[in-house]
């Protein structure tokens, strides 16, 4: 009962957490004007918890916050994007984890690639048309650079602190 | 950081490179035109149908009623094609620069309207202006 009651408490706190993210970078300037360019903020809380403490926990974080912010800063299509995303961010990052051989940075790289990869295909079938493709190379890259900075932060965040479930 | 991490930016950037490889060098469906030469016309789509066709080398500007009732404004100035305005709530296609490259796009997600140059015969556009 005491667990289950520290682990509310502490996937509301989670949660609430990557709301703040969300919203802080809903708030900076767009410095790439291209369509799922983001930094991914919110990202460092999900894969810190799905190393801090487990991947139940990073999953219902990430499937909340993905509805909450998408109900309180976007709009039903917002979320279809940012759901395609996270879900296969999520599922890519479980793999990369599971192979046992990346760090929080592979895992964290393979997390921002496959989150523009899952935006396009929903960009594809939304706007029907495959034009949207050319973009691909680009948001490859960047997806790697802002998990690499996301996978950064999270290795800083989770040398610091030590979690007990 | 492992070793093994490296694999992924290796990777991506080995991806990226062959996906770019064959955008660029993909045999034009009706053209000889290769991705960097100036195109010559602005293809306007809505939701993967043809809007309209403008030459680039015209003075145009167009409100281009978007999906949902939202508009996009085009203005095709100098041989370039720029969205100016837009009622969609990112303005994202607003601040992606001009383009007057074959190729080039500019998108706006909301409104699915995507702007594009290219060049040559384009055949399968309904309407057309200018």
């Amino acid at each position: 009962m005491q667990l289950q009651t520290k682990r509310l408490a502490r996937l509301a706190v989670f949660t609430a957490l990557a709301m703040i993210l969300s919203w802080i970078e809903s708030q900076l300037p767009n410095f790439f004007p291209y369509p799922g360019m983001k930094l991914g903020l919110t990202n460092l809380v999900v894969v810190f918890s799905l190393y801090g403490t487990g991947k139940s926990d990073a999953a219902f974080i990430n499937l909340v916050r993905i509805f909450l912010s998408g109900i309180l800063f976007g709009n039903p299509y917002s979320i279809a994007y940012s759901l395609a995303g996270g879900v296969l961010s999520f599922a890519s990052m479980l793999a990369f984890r599971k192979t046992g051989i990346f760090s929080v940075y592979g895992v964290s790289m393979a997390g921002g690639i496959f989150h523009n990869v899952g935006q396009i295909l929903v960009a594809v079938v939304l706007i029907h048309n495959d034009k949207i493709f050319h973009y691909m190379p680009v948001l490859i890259v960047t997806g790697c650079i802002t998990g690499f900075f996301i996978g950064f932060l999270s290795d800083e965040v989770l040398r610091r602190i030590k979690f007990r479930g | 950081m492992k070793k093994a991490d490296w694999l992924i930016p290796a990777a991506a950037v080995v991806t990226a490179a062959i996906w770019y490889a064959l955008l660029i060098f993909k045999p034009a469906s009706s053209t000889t035109a290769n991705a960097g030469d100036y195109g010559d016309k602005v293809v306007v789509t809505v939701s993967g149908k043809g809007y309209a066709v403008y030459s680039l080398d015209s003075e145009t500007d167009v409100i281009i009623p978007g999906a949902r009732g939202l508009n996009n404004h085009l203005v095709i100035h100098d041989g370039e094609a720029n969205v100016v305005g837009a009622e969609c709530p990112d303005k994202l296609c607003v601040h992606q620069k001009a383009i007057s490259k074959d190729s080039e796009m500019i998108v706006c997600l909301p409104n699915e309207v995507v702007v594009e140059i290219v060049h040559g015969e384009e055949g399968d556009y309904d309407a057309v202006a200018n």
